[in-house]
């Protein structure tokens, strides 16, 4: 796998480069909401697939991250800061949590009803703030009806059009897995998988799992405030609807349907997810809500592991016991 | 004078539907160690079956009894069909029942439509000096109290309730000397929706009834379950004793949102201070 590595990367790196000029301005256009959310993906598969950590604020800290984008955006005009202060923002939430928790050792359980309850809060609270008077500087946060008029992104001082904007985000998506693969790889990544395997065991060994799992925590949240900068940026628009239920039960989903063995599993399980959602599309948001609980349901019975690894599995045992059985399943003439 | 009594009256008022709202999940999550996350859901089923019990010519008071009923029954059937194949996986149920939340607020807001409904609060209101106080309100501390003890004698002084606190406990022993785990779990899980059957019956003609109805509470009932820790009664009361207060002060002194705000601040202070929820300040208990 280790030889063939580099080829991986190189193919993806053309992908990322290639697809603009095959695409049509508005696939380009729904393709870079897809990458946005594979981002956010990979924030929660990073915590959850490498470090054991299951949250259920990733959508919380995707939200905040663009509310805090809108505000710089709106008020000082600087739209590259403005992504920082997202990564910021959502990063000190993240750290407070961790902070609680995992100082003071609760259980996964635990942490998963505590984010689950600040996303819930959030959205109560952000969504209460219709009065013109919730404002910050020019920036109203406009209650249910959300923040409007942000600004696109602008590199170089000028406004980004769809193709650009495309390559800063499929870049900074290549550059997020490549971070996370190699923070994995490093000795602050093993001490994590370390962490997931068997917690009590790294303690008696001498590391200290709280500050780790916290920066772990912090780094998830981070990526996940830098997806929300960039949507806030891409639909020039955020509302609290980023915090609800579904929104926060779609990361886990998506992760759930990649599996989380992999990194870029996440990624695949996001678009294949999206792609899945936009052709079903249309029916309303509850027929939507319905199927993604299903979806939910049933993975959790019967892929624990994760649909597309499941998937994988069987075709590779199709293929090993008969590849001609195989064939005909891809080609039927 | 009066102005006191009032106060007191809100402030008892809010801790008690806290601990009645609460008390369904603490049993299955102090029991079973899951944390059911459909448990708002259980109570918005409870309160559509007062309004479906209204509707059909039924009293509120008919709905109230009908609703653990219905709801416990659901229980039964979800904890059958989903919860079981899940046991020892905790992180697992969180998932499926948050799937089953979502997919329940669908389906009744397919069904039922997507506005709020409305139920008649019974019984009307009394003077309390230049104040008028609504019956209904202590009824409903009187059910949320009766509910509590009710759910005490049981585990304290019944034969189900000595083989549940032993399937908590150590559920080997209690498959050794002939009963199945898995029943008593069973029920166990029935019990507690029931219970947030009841609950949600009981705040309907308070709230109103609609398909997210279970939302605007689920964030208070988990607070509650987390500070209140395992012990099932010493933990749901005395959390939703303190936490009742903290929402209520804040909301009288500004909204109920930020009311919510502070519950969760000091929740995330106490849970920092106490890892295992209030209820590790007793040795032992219920």
């Amino acid at each position: 796998m280790s030889r063939l590595e580099p080829i991986g990367w190189a193919a993806a790196a053309l992908l990322l480069a290639g697809l603009p000029h095959v695409l049509s301005l508005f696939q380009t256009v729904q393709l870079t909401v897809f990458v946005i959310f594979a981002l956010l993906a990979l924030s929660l598969d990073f915590i959850w697939g490498v470090a054991g950590i299951l949250s259920f604020g990733q959508a919380a800290m995707f939200g905040i991250g663009g509310y805090a984008y809108g505000v710089v955006g709106i008020d000082l005009g600087i739209t590259p800061l403005g992504l920082a202060v997202g990564m910021l923002a959502a990063a000190f939430v993240a750290g407070l949590i961790g902070y609680v928790a995992f100082y003071g050792r609760v259980g996964p359980m635990y942490l998963a009803v505590v984010t689950l309850t600040v996303t819930l809060i959030i959205y109560q609270l952000m969504g209460s703030t219709a009065d013109p008077r919730y404002a910050i500087g020019q920036a109203r946060l406009g209650g249910y009806n959300g923040m409007t008029n942000i600004p696109s992104l602008g590199l170089a001082g000028g406004v980004l059009d769809a193709a650009e904007f495309f390559y800063v985000v499929g870049a900074l998506l290549y550059l997020a897995v490549l971070s996370c693969v190699a923070l994995t790889r490093s000795s602050f990544g093993r001490t994590l998988q370390g962490i997931r395997e068997n917690e009590f065991r790294m303690e008696l060994l001498g590391y200290d799992v709280r500050w780790r799992k916290v920066l772990a925590f912090v780094i998830s949240a981070a990526l996940a405030g830098l997806a929300g900068g960039l949507f806030a940026s891409w639909g020039n628009f955020i509302n609290p609807e980023v915090f609800s239920l579904p929104q926060a039960a779609l990361v886990v989903i998506w992760v759930l349907v990649g599996g989380r063995s992999t990194l870029w599993g996440a990624i695949l399980g996001t678009i294949v997810v999206q792609y899945l959602t936009g052709v079903l599309g249309g029916a309303g948001s509850t027929y939507t809500a319905i199927a993604l609980g299903g979806v939910l349901i049933v993975i959790v019975l019967l892929f624990p592991r994760g649909l597309m690894p499941a998937l994988t599995q069987a075709v590779v045992n199709l293929a090993r016991r008969s590849p001609a059985a195989l064939l005909a399943l891809i080609w039927r003439p | 004078m009066d102005l006191a009594a009032v106060t007191a009256l809100g402030v008892l008022f809010s801790v008690a539907t806290l601990a009645l709202l609460s008390l369904g999940l603490a049993i299955i999550f102090g029991m079973m160690g899951v944390l059911n996350l459909a448990q708002g859901e259980f109570l918005m089923l409870g309160a559509y079956t007062v309004l479906v019990a209204s509707s059909h010519g039924l009293s509120v008071w008919a709905g109230i009894v009908l609703a653990p009923i219905v709801v416990g029954l659901i229980g039964v059937i979800v904890e059958r069909s989903i919860i079981r194949f899940l046991y020892g996986r905790p992180l697992d149920t969180m998932l499926a029942t948050w799937g089953l939340s979502l997919v329940l607020v669908g389906a009744v807001t397919l069904t039922m439509g997507p506005t709020t409904e409305g139920v008649a609060t019974p019984l009307g209101s009394f003077e309390l000096g230049r104040y008028s106080v609504s019956i209904y309100r202590i009824v409903v501390i009187a059910i949320s109290a009766g509910a509590s003890l009710a759910v005490y004698l049981a585990l304290r002084y019944t034969r189900a309730g000595l083989v549940a606190r032993a399937t908590m406990q150590v559920p080997q022993l209690v498959a050794a000397s002939g009963i199945e785990p898995e029943r008593v779990y069973m029920s166990t899980f029935g019990l507690g929706a029931a219970l947030a059957g009841l609950a949600g019956s009981v705040m309907a003609p308070l709230t109103g009834v609609v398909p997210t109805l279970g939302l605007a509470f689920i964030a208070k009932i988990f607070i509650t379950v987390i500070v209140g820790g395992p012990m099932v009664l010493i933990g749901t009361t005395s959390a939703a004793s303190v936490l009742g207060v903290v929402e209520s002060a804040v909301s009288y002194a500004s909204t109920p949102i930020y009311g919510q705000v502070a519950m969760l601040t000091v929740a995330m202070v106490l849970l920092r201070l106490l890892p295992n929820g209030l209820s590790g300040l007793w040795r032992s208990g219920l």
